[in-house]
């Protein structure tokens, strides 16, 4: 493969995503192939050092946000053939409810996922407030000249006071864990779209 | 290796790569390779991604009349570097502490 034709494939697979990110792609290649002919490599030898077309393509599609990535796969699909539009319009109301299930699917599980960390600071907080609470209390039990009363309060305060710092710590942990989850699980996503469009 | 462990760590040898001067795509991966095997097209994202984390920056120079793209170390990219030290400080800590086990049982 010339360097010509390399640059080209690379183009054409990559058609749908913004010119700016075609156009840095294709530069970067275009100079890494010229540094290994400048280095006594033989154009046909600089281009097969580049591993393969499939393997750069998908590289540069896992680093894009998904977005881009559904629109660059729309817009790079052949046209559609009347049947097919015919086909489209009298299913839509099947497919477009579809469609719509799907993405409010995705989007609840982004609330659920939220909730979560919502919740897990909620009852830190709520712990937080028992203990000033219980510390308010146990003044008023002072006041009134309940001993008893008095320690017991001061303990309950003590104890919320320090669940909600050790919680607080763990929350924070969760939280991180939770939110590096979700990001694997999209990038899950993004490599089913990837491979899909290669195995076509 | 993890491809999550793997994907943080060729970001910071890169970042090293061009810590102490301004490189260019090829002698990235040059200067890489006794140490870690890069691939022309896994760098290239990393070298996007780093860009957009503003960990470096791009200027074209012009060489043997064509442009080459020379990259750039920016603050923000030192203190990653510097941020991942203290960081394997602790991974080692853990890695001699299993490694000892190994011993034990050995």
């Amino acid at each position: 493969m010339t360097k010509k034709e390399f640059l080209a494939a690379i183009e054409q697979r990559l058609c749908g995503l913004s010119p700016s990110d075609i156009e840095k792609s294709l530069e970067y290649y275009k100079e890494m192939v010229d540094d290994y002919i400048e280095n006594g490599k033989t154009e046909e030898e600089a281009v097969a050092a580049m591993g393969s077309v499939d393997e750069i393509v998908s590289q540069i599609l896992m680093e894009m946000p998904l977005p881009k990535i559904v629109k660059a796969k729309a817009k790079s699909t052949r046209g559609l053939r009347a049947w097919e539009i015919v086909l489209l319009v009298l299913g839509s109301p099947i497919w477009a409810s579809l469609l719509l299930a799907a993405v409010i699917v995705v989007f609840a599980v982004y609330i659920v996922i939220w909730s979560a960390v919502v919740v897990l600071y909620a009852v830190d907080f709520s712990l937080a407030a028992v203990s000033l609470a219980g510390i308010f209390i146990s003044a008023i039990c002072a006041f009134s000249g309940g001993g008893v009363q008095v320690l017991f309060y001061v303990g309950l305060a003590l104890f919320c006071a320090g669940a909600a710092i050790l919680c607080f710590f763990a929350f924070n942990k969760i939280t991180v864990g939770i939110v590096k989850a979700s990001a694997a699980v999209l990038r899950g996503i993004k490599h089913i779209f990837i491979r899909k469009a290669e195995t076509k | 290796m993890d491809i999550q462990l793997k994907r943080g760590l060729l970001d910071i040898c890169v970042l090293a790569a061009i810590k102490d001067e301004d490189s260019y795509g090829y002698q990235i991966i040059k200067d890489m390779k006794p140490y870690v095997e890069i691939s022309e097209s896994t760098l290239y994202p990393i070298l996007r991604r780093l860009e957009a984390a503003e960990y470096l920056t791009v200027r074209s120079v012009e060489h043997s009349g064509r442009l080459r793209k020379y990259y750039h170390i920016t603050r923000t990219g030192l203190e990653r570097i510097a941020a991942f030290k203290e960081e394997w400080k602790e991974i080692m800590a853990i890695y001699s502490f299993v490694t000892r086990e190994d011993e034990e049982n050995d």
